[in-house]
């Protein structure tokens, strides 16, 4: 630390991003529950939380098959760490609701090894973040046993939990896991932003025949959320694979999952009505498969894209979004480099001003949209 | 699946003691050894029990066929047409065939990588497994799998990640319960993997909810090069579990297998929740084919167990003993078994590779898979 070139090298950028922030919006930190919400109309009126949304998929599911069963830590008695389970024990019991010990490697292995013999077990994982304990039963045995016995082992196993940066809970507790699972053949996995994503993608996870994995977002569970009538019904499921055009747009194609997709939305509600661009905004849903169709469609009309997420930049979703970009027709549609919003690449802090910085917002995600708009490839 | 060998003929263990009465001709009595035996919180199981003639011919004979199986493995490996890990179950034979015996098909058994035995003895033909072996077509698992990697309807494989096999065993139990079915699950796993924390949080999940779980450790003496009282701080692997009781066994004596088998089906599905069985074997070859198996044990040692303890002469000396074969009959199963084997290598030489195009399935469940599978460029791949 004595070098003065580290000092410097440490201090210049920090200086840059002060005042970065002292020209964004000030507002940037608004209600993630308004700001999500703004861009949304209720046809019905009616509205729920993302957790009632899951726990509604959880309770029609298991009213619809006996082999479905949840099983994780705090799920029965304590009601679910972040209540998705709520009532759940009470109405189908100590035998499909089950309370585990702290064994994450131990109950999930049990949950697949279960799966393999006819049952459809709704694993639950506290966070994801605890799943690393288990995660070579996730990729080893869950994913990989269909392909290794030629066919002859089903898997159809449910892996859920909040996933991605929660709220001053610092590094151990704060990581997206998209890009590890989402990397995994043999697996699907899904990313709900609001309710009826929430809903649908999980009913469609439990009724899929293999592992999927729900990436869910614990900042997101107690925001309400319009749902439609069709979202209401105990037949709504949402198909695995395809992504969702929030907003439609012609200039430029902003591209998220889970809680980035309200922050995307934001920024092209607030750029739109500055008069600087409209935007077009694909909410994921999906990460494995990635629907690219719907991408590269949006890039050859938009012709600029930008991805936005909250995990970190190497090897992320937006790092394979880009090279899918590179490998398709799309990339001849490109006027712009692709650009990536990322988490930070660095363990999650805990003080709230160093944690600002480390994912994307608002302002940070206008910014880039404004440069990428100001660029033009060659010229 | 094709199961073309016919499966073996299960023995509920209910009828060791009602053929102990019973006046058939061709019953056997059968005293075990005294030593057979070990018990930990629990009785141990008797040593008296009763078998057919014919019960006993299908023990001899499996046991051979397998070793015959494990022999022509060991020739196909060393003729460089197996390719990657191998692990071969010679002079382990009698866990796995007094395990079948002893149980019904409604029964399930995990592994780990030291699979073979047990596949042949769940139903899976020779010419399957040697094809899965070769990585061809007519491989029971149309050779995507390979030697750690075989199933069948109630054979969970073939697992290759150590100790990861027996919470999955623990989950299968878990199903049986679930679903009111009056059978067990068997987890294997050796004395290496045995110090793996996963084998504990099974044992303790097991136990609180009484699963039909039973965690049977193939004490072979090295995990790898690594003798047992290397790696484990209380080397009585059946007296592991705790608060489970346990029985070590002698897991060279294939009818000792079978009576401890019997006791812990009877013992877990009768709602008593999880057993531990220990059974005490041995490996005549290495670990694998790459190793020798000499650097970390003598020569001496090797010899001894095959001339003192193996487990086919074991029990061909009882049969002849009990008087319900001639050596003419023992000699005619063992050239039977040859026969088969060798059958089965021509076959499954015959069987060509797999469709190049079957790379890309069985990824997901015909049906629901993902719209586009990408190979090594862009333009490979297959789309659904």
């Amino acid at each position: 630390m004595s070098s003065p070139l580290l000092k410097k090298a440490l201090v210049v950028p920090i200086t840059s991003v002060r005042q970065a922030l002292l020209r964004s919006n000030p507002g940037m930190l608004a209600n993630a529950a308004l700001l999500s919400k703004r861009g949304y109309n209720s046809k019905n009126g009616v509205e729920m939380t993302v957790r009632d949304a899951l726990n509604a998929a959880l309770e029609e599911e298991m009213t619809a098959d006996e082999k479905v069963y949840l099983m994780g830590e705090e799920v029965g008695q304590y009601n679910g760490a972040y209540k998705v389970s709520k009532g759940l024990l009470d109405k189908f019991g100590p035998k499909r609701v089950i309370d585990t010990p702290i064994t994450e490697s131990g109950f999930c292995g049990l949950a697949v090894g279960s799966a393999f013999s006819g049952l459809k077990p709704v694993c639950e994982f506290m966070t994801w973040n605890f799943a690393m304990q288990a995660i070579d039963q996730i990729v080893n045995s869950a994913a990989k046993t269909h392909y290794m016995s030629g066919g002859n082992v089903n898997c159809p196993i449910t892996f859920r939990g909040p996933n991605g940066a929660a709220a001053g809970v610092a590094a151990q507790h704060s990581q997206c896991f998209a890009a590890w699972y989402g990397s995994v053949p043999g697996l699907k996995v899904v990313s709900p932003w609001n309710s009826e994503d929430a809903k649908g993608l999980l009913k469609a996870a439990i009724r899929d025949p293999n592992p999927v994995v729900v990436l869910e977002n614990e900042l997101m569970y107690g925001i309400s959320f319009p749902m439609s009538e069709a979202a209401l019904s105990k037949d709504f499921t949402i198909e695995i694979g395809k992504a969702k055009i929030e907003k439609e747009g012609s200039d430029i194609t902003l591209v998220a999952h889970s809680r980035a997709v309200g922050f995307a939305l934001e920024a092209a509600n607030l750029l739109e009505k500055e008069g600087i661009c409209k935007a077009e905004v694909i909410n994921l849903r999906s990460i494995r498969p990635l629907d690219t169709e719907t991408i590269i469609n949006s890039v050859k009309k938009t012709n600029r894209l930008v991805t936005v997420e909250g995990g970190w930049p190497q090897f992320g979703v937006g790092s394979e979004i880009c090279a899918q970009i590179m490998e398709s027709e799309a990339f001849d549609y490109l006027d712009a480099p692709v650009v990536r919003v990322t988490g930070a690449d660095i363990p999650t802090p805990y003080a709230k001003n160093l944690e600002d910085f480390a994912f994307p917002d608002v302002d940070v995600i206008s910014r880039v949209i404004k440069r990428s708009l100001n660029k033009k490839i060659g010229a | 699946m094709s199961l073309s060998k016919v499966a073996a003929k299960a023995f509920m263990p209910s009828a060791v003691r009602t053929f102990a009465s019973s006046a058939v001709a061709r019953d056997v009595n059968i005293t075990l050894h005294p030593q057979s035996f070990e018990a930990y919180k629990c009785d141990a199981p008797s040593l008296e029990l009763t078998l057919k003639k014919e019960e006993l011919v299908h023990m001899y004979n499996s046991m051979v066929t397998m070793r015959r199986m494990e022999m022509a493995s060991d020739a196909l490996y060393k003729a460089k047409l197996i390719r990657g890990f191998c692990h071969l179950c010679t002079g382990q034979e009698a866990v796995a065939v007094g395990m079948e015996t002893a149980l019904t098909e409604k029964d399930k058994i995990i592994t780990a990588y030291r699979c073979h035995g047990f596949t042949y003895m769940r139903g899976g033909s020779i010419t399957s497994i040697l094809a899965e072996l070769l990585g061809r077509k007519a491989g029971i698992s149309g050779g995507k799998g390979g030697s750690m990697h075989m199933f069948t309807p109630n054979f969970f494989g073939g697992n290759g990640i150590v100790g990861a096999q027996v919470p999955l065993g623990a989950g299968i139990a878990f199903a049986q319960k679930y679903l009111g079915e009056k059978a067990a699950t068997f987890a294997l796993y050796g004395d290496g993997a045995s110090n793996q924390g996963q084998v504990f949080e099974a044992y303790n999940m097991a136990k609180l909810w009484d699963l039909p779980c039973v965690f049977v450790c193939e004490n072979n003496r090295y995990g790898m090069g690594t003798a047992a009282n290397r790696s484990s701080a209380n080397t009585s692997y059946f007296k592991r579990g705790d608060y489970i009781p346990g029985v070590k066994v002698n897991g060279m004596d294939v009818l000792a297998v079978h009576q401890a088998v019997a006791y812990a089906k009877e013992w877990t599905v009768s709602g008593k929740g999880p057993l531990l069985l220990e059974m005490e074997t041995y490996r005549y070859g290495g670990h694998s084919m790459s190793d020798p198996g000499t650097t970390y044990r003598t020569r001496e040692e090797i010899q001894h167990m095959r001339s003192n303890n193996d487990p086919i002469t074991g029990l061909k000396q009882r049969m002849l003993d009990f008087g319900v074969v001639t050596e003419e009959e023992l000699k005619a199963i063992d050239k039977a078994a040859r026969a088969e084997v060798d059958k089965a290598v021509e076959e499954s030489k015959a069987s060509p590779e797999p469709d190049v195009d079957q790379l890309f399935t069985q990824i997901y469940i015909k049906g629901t898979e993902v719209p586009h599978i990408r190979g090594r460029e862009p333009e490979e791949g297959i789309r659904f």
